[in-house]
C-alpha cells in the first residue's frame, strides 16, 4: 500500500499524537491548555475526548512541577510528553531540564534514562513581544544529555515527534506556530530511530550550501527557488536534529560548493549557527572555500512589540538573499 | 496590621529537652524492632566511617551526613517495597541503605568507583538503586520532588498500588517546585509520601530565620494534604505514621505528607560539627538532641523489656564495624570507570526499533 494522506504541519503533529497513544499504552500528554481549542493551535485537536482526560493531562499553571513529573514519570516506565504551549513559559523548568532529564543517565552510570519528550512551541510575530517570541533551540543544545529536534517539514514533524517519543533519552521538540499551514502529503508512519537521524539535504545545488533549522528552513527553500530562476543553485540541508549535532552532511555539501551560509531563527552570539560555521571550518580545507561563511540570525536583542521593529527583527527571504549575495561575490 | 497568629508550630517537639525517654513499643513485634535497631545502627556507623574518611582525605567529593536522623529513613523503609519509586536529596544515605543498599556500593560510589551504586558517576550526592526502588537522590534542592509526584503518578495510570516517596527537608519546602508538586499530587490523586525531615537547618541558616513558623505541615494543610506531625528521632511513631499514609495512598486516597522532627549531629556538610559556625546552632542545642538519640531510645526501651542487652549491642556493634571495614577495604581496592564512561553514558544505548 503507498496510501497518501495531505497534511498540513499541525494536523502532522496531531496525527503522531493519535499514533503513539493509540499504540502506546505507556504514553501519556501533560501540559497546560491541553483541554483548550485555542492553546495549541489544530495540533491536538480533541484528543482529551478520543483519549480521555486522564491520559490528556490539562494542568495547573506549573510548567516546572509538569516537567519534573514528566521526568519522573519515564523513569517508571512511561512515555510522556509535557507540552508547554509557548517556550518562554517553560524556563521555570530548567531545572527539571537542565539539571535532572539531562544529567541523569550520565550521573546515574548509565542505568537510568528519562525517556521524556518535552514539546515546547515557538510562537513568535503578532506584536507579542519579548516574553512572547524566544526561540531558544541554542540554548538546549548546549546541554550534553539533551537531544533537540526541530522538524521543519510536515512530515518530520509527525515521524519526529514519533520518534522523539519511542526515544529512551530526554528530548527536546521544538516546532513553530509559524509553519501550521505548511501542507504536504505523507506516505504511512514509520518508526525511525532518533539517534541516526541526522541533517538532511532538501534541495540539492553546486553554487552554495544554505544550513537552516525549523521555519529559517522555510526560508532557506524560498530564497533557493528565488536564486535558482536567476541561476544559482543553492543546496538547502535542514538540521532537523540540532543535538547531538552531525556534520557529515554539511560538511560534504560544502565542501561541494565551497560556500556556507547559515539561517537561524535565534540569536547571534553563541547561537546554532556559530555553532555550525565553527564545526564546519573545522572541517573543510582552506583552499575549498570559495568564500567566508556568512550567518543570517536575530539580532541579539529582545523581540519588540511594534509591527515596524518586527520587521525589522526577524529574518526574511529578502535578508536571506541579501547574505546570499554577500557569500556568492 | 497584627500578623495572623494562629500559625501552626511544633511545640515541644522541637526543644531537644523532651521527648528523650526510651519510646513506646508497647504492641510492637520485638524481632522487627531489633532489625531496625540494626539497620539504625549500620546507617550510624557507616556514616560515621565515612566522616572518618573525609576528614582523613580518602573520600574527595563532599559527604552530607544524617547521623541522628536514623530513624526517618528506618520507619518510613518500613512500610514500602522495591516496586516503589523512592527519590531522594543531598543527605540520603539513610534512605538508600534503609531500602536494603550494599554497604560496599555505597562507599565505592563516595570513592568513584565503578562498583559504586551509580557505577561511580554521582559520588556521595548521586545514588541509584532502582532494584530496591531508590530512583535517585541528587543534590539540586527540591530537585526530585516533582519526579517523585511523576513516579507516583505512573502508578496510578498503570494501575498498579505502587507509590512515590519524596524525601526532602525543611530548606527545600521553601522551594517554589515543592508548593507546584504538592498542588500537582493534591489535583490528580498521585500516590506520593512526602516526608520532610524537618531537622531546623537548611546549610547553615535555623528555621526561624527563614520560615515564621518551624512546622512546615502547614503546608501539606494549604493544600489539603493529609499529614501527620511526629517525632522523627522515635521509630515507631515515624513507621506508624507512614504506614497509615502510605495504606491510603496504596488505595486511591491521593498523597500523603510526613513531617518528622530530628536533628543532625554534623554540620551540612563533611565531619564538622558546625557549632558556632552556623547562625543559631550551639553546643547546648547538640547536647541536649544527642540526649533525643533515636538509637538509644530504642536500645534502652528493648532493655526494658528484656529482649536486648548491652551485651547484645557490643556484639551487634563489633559484627557491623567488621562489616564496615570489610565492605571499605574492598570498596578502595575497586577499579575505576573506565575512560569510555564519559561519553558513553551520556545517552541511552541505540534502540531496537519495534515492528
Amino acid at each position: 500500500m503507498n496510501a497518501v494522506t495531505n497534511y498540513n504541519y499541525g494536523t502532522a503533529i496531531l496525527a503522531a499524537f493519535e499514533y503513539l497513544l493509540e499504540k502506546y499504552p505507556e504514553v501519556f500528554v501533560i501540559g497546560q491548555g491541553l483541554w483548550s481549542p485555542w492553546y495549541v493551535g489544530n495540533s491536538m485537536t480533541g484528543l482529551d475526548k478520543k483519549f480521555g482526560v486522564d491520559r490528556v493531562i490539562d494542568t495547573p499553571v506549573s510548567e516546572l512541577g509538569c516537567t519534573g513529573l514528566g521526568i519522573g514519570a519515564s523513569l517508571a516506565g512511561m512515555k510522556p510528553i509535557v507540552v508547554h504551549p509557548r517556550i518562554d513559559f517553560m524556563l521555570y523548568a530548567m531545572d527539571a531540564v537542565v539539571n535532572q532529564a539531562a544529567k541523569w543517565s550520565h550521573m546515574f552510570g548509565g542505568q537510568a534514562h528519562p525517556g521524556v519528550t518535552i514539546r515546547a512551541i515557538i510562537n513568535r510575530g503578532g506584536e507579542q513581544g519579548a516574553q512572547h517570541s524566544q526561540a531558544l533551540h541554542a540554548w538546549f543544545a548546549h546541554i550534553p544529555g539533551l537531544r533537540v529536534v526541530m522538524p521543519a517539514t510536515v512530515a518530520d514533524a509527525r515521524d519526529l515527534l514519533i520518534a522523539s517519543v519511542l526515544c529512551e533519552d530526554p528530548v527536546m521538540f521544538m516546532d513553530d506556530r509559524w509553519l501550521y499551514d505548511l501542507t504536504d502529503d505523507l506516505p504511512q508512519i514509520r518508526e525511525m530511530e532518533l539517534s541516526v537521524e541526522q541533517p538532511k539535504r532538501l534541495v540539492e545545488g553546486d553554487d552554495l550550501t544554505i544550513v537552516s533549522a525549523g521555519f529559517s528552513t522555510r526560508l532557506a527553500l524560498d530564497a533557493s527557488a528565488e536564486l535558482r530562476a536567476r541561476g544559482v543553485y543553492a543546496e538547502v540541508v535542514d538540521l532537523r536534529v540540532l543535538n547531538p549535532l552531525k556534520f557529515e552532511t554539511i560538511v560534504e555539501s560544502v565542501r561541494k560548493t565551497g560556500r556556507l551560509m547559515v539561517v537561524d531563527g535565534g540569536w547571534r552570539t553563541c547561537g546554532i549557527a556559530g555553532e555550525v560555521i565553527a564545526g564546519v571550518v573545522e572541517c573543510v580545507p582552506l583552499a575549498e572555500w570559495r568564500n567566508k561563511p556568512v550567518r543570517v540570525t536575530l539580532p541579539d536583542a529582545p523581540a519588540p512589540t511594534s509591527r515596524v521593529l518586527e520587521k525589522a527583527y526577524y529574518p526574511s527571504v529578502k535578508t536571506v538573499l541579501a547574505a546570499a549575495r554577500q557569500v556568492l561575490a | 496590621m497584627p500578623y495572623p497568629s494562629n500559625i501552626q508550630n511544633l511545640g515541644s517537639l522541637a526543644d531537644p529537652s523532651n521527648h528523650c525517654e526510651p519510646i513506646d513499643i508497647l504492641g510492637e513485634d520485638p524481632a522487627t524492632l531489633k532489625a531496625q535497631l540494626r539497620m539504625m545502627l549500620t546507617i550510624r556507623l557507616v556514616e560515621q566511617h565515612l566522616a572518618q574518611m573525609r576528614k582523613g582525605g580518602l573520600i574527595g567529593g563532599p559527604v552530607h551526613l544524617g547521623v541522628g536522623q536514623e530513624a526517618v529513613a528506618v520507619g518510613v523503609s518500613q512500610c514500602l517495597r522495591t516496586s516503589d519509586r523512592v527519590f531522594g536529596a543531598h543527605r540520603s544515605h539513610s534512605h538508600v541503605l534503609a531500602l536494603g543498599a550494599s554497604i560496599r556500593g555505597l562507599f565505592a560510589e563516595a570513592l568513584g568507583r565503578d562498583t559504586g551504586l551509580s557505577r561511580g558517576m554521582g559520588g556521595s550526592m548521586h545514588l541509584w538503586d532502582g532494584p530496591r526502588g531508590f530512583y535517585g537522590s541528587v543534590p539540586i534542592v527540591a530537585g526530585t520532588v516533582p519526579l517523585a509526584v511523576g513516579a507516583a503518578l505512573a502508578a496510578k495510570l498503570t494501575g498498579t498500588d505502587d507509590i512515590g516517596v519524596s524525601y526532602l527537608g525543611d530548606g527545600a519546602i521553601e522551594e517554589g517546585a515543592v508548593h507546584e508538586s504538592l498542588n500537582l499530587a493534591r489535583t490528580l490523586k498521585a500516590p506520593v509520601l512526602f516526608v520532610v525531615e524537618n531537622n531546623f537547618f537548611s546549610s547553615h541558616m535555623h528555621i526561624h530565620l527563614r520560615q515564621p513558623s518551624n512546622s512546615t505541615a502547614r503546608f501539606a494543610v494549604a493544600h489539603d494534604i493529609c499529614y501527620e506531625i511526629v517525632d522523627g528521632n522515635d521509630v515507631v511513631a515515624v513507621r506508624k505514621a507512614a504506614d497509615r499514609l502510605v495504606n491510603q495512598s496504596r488505595t486511591g486516597g491521593g498523597p500523603g505528607f510526613i513531617e518528622a522532627v530530628t536533628y543532625r549531629w554534623y554540620g551540612h556538610v563533611d565531619w564538622r560539627e558546625d557549632v558556632d559556625v552556623g547562625v543559631n546552632r550551639s553546643i547546648e542545642d547538640l547536647v541536649n538532641w544527642r540526649r533525643r538519640d533515636p538509637i538509644h531510645r530504642l536500645a534502652t526501651a528493648l532493655r526494658r523489656v528484656g529482649v536486648w542487652s548491652q551485651e547484645d549491642e557490643s556484639g551487634l556493634i563489633r559484627e557491623l564495624e567488621d562489616q564496615i571495614s570489610r565492605a571499605w577495604g574492598e570498596a578502595m581496592n575497586d577499579p575505576w570507570p573506565p575512560e569510555d564512561a564519559l561519553l558513553g553514558r551520556v545517552y541511552a544505548p541505540r534502540r531496537v526499533v519495534r515492528e
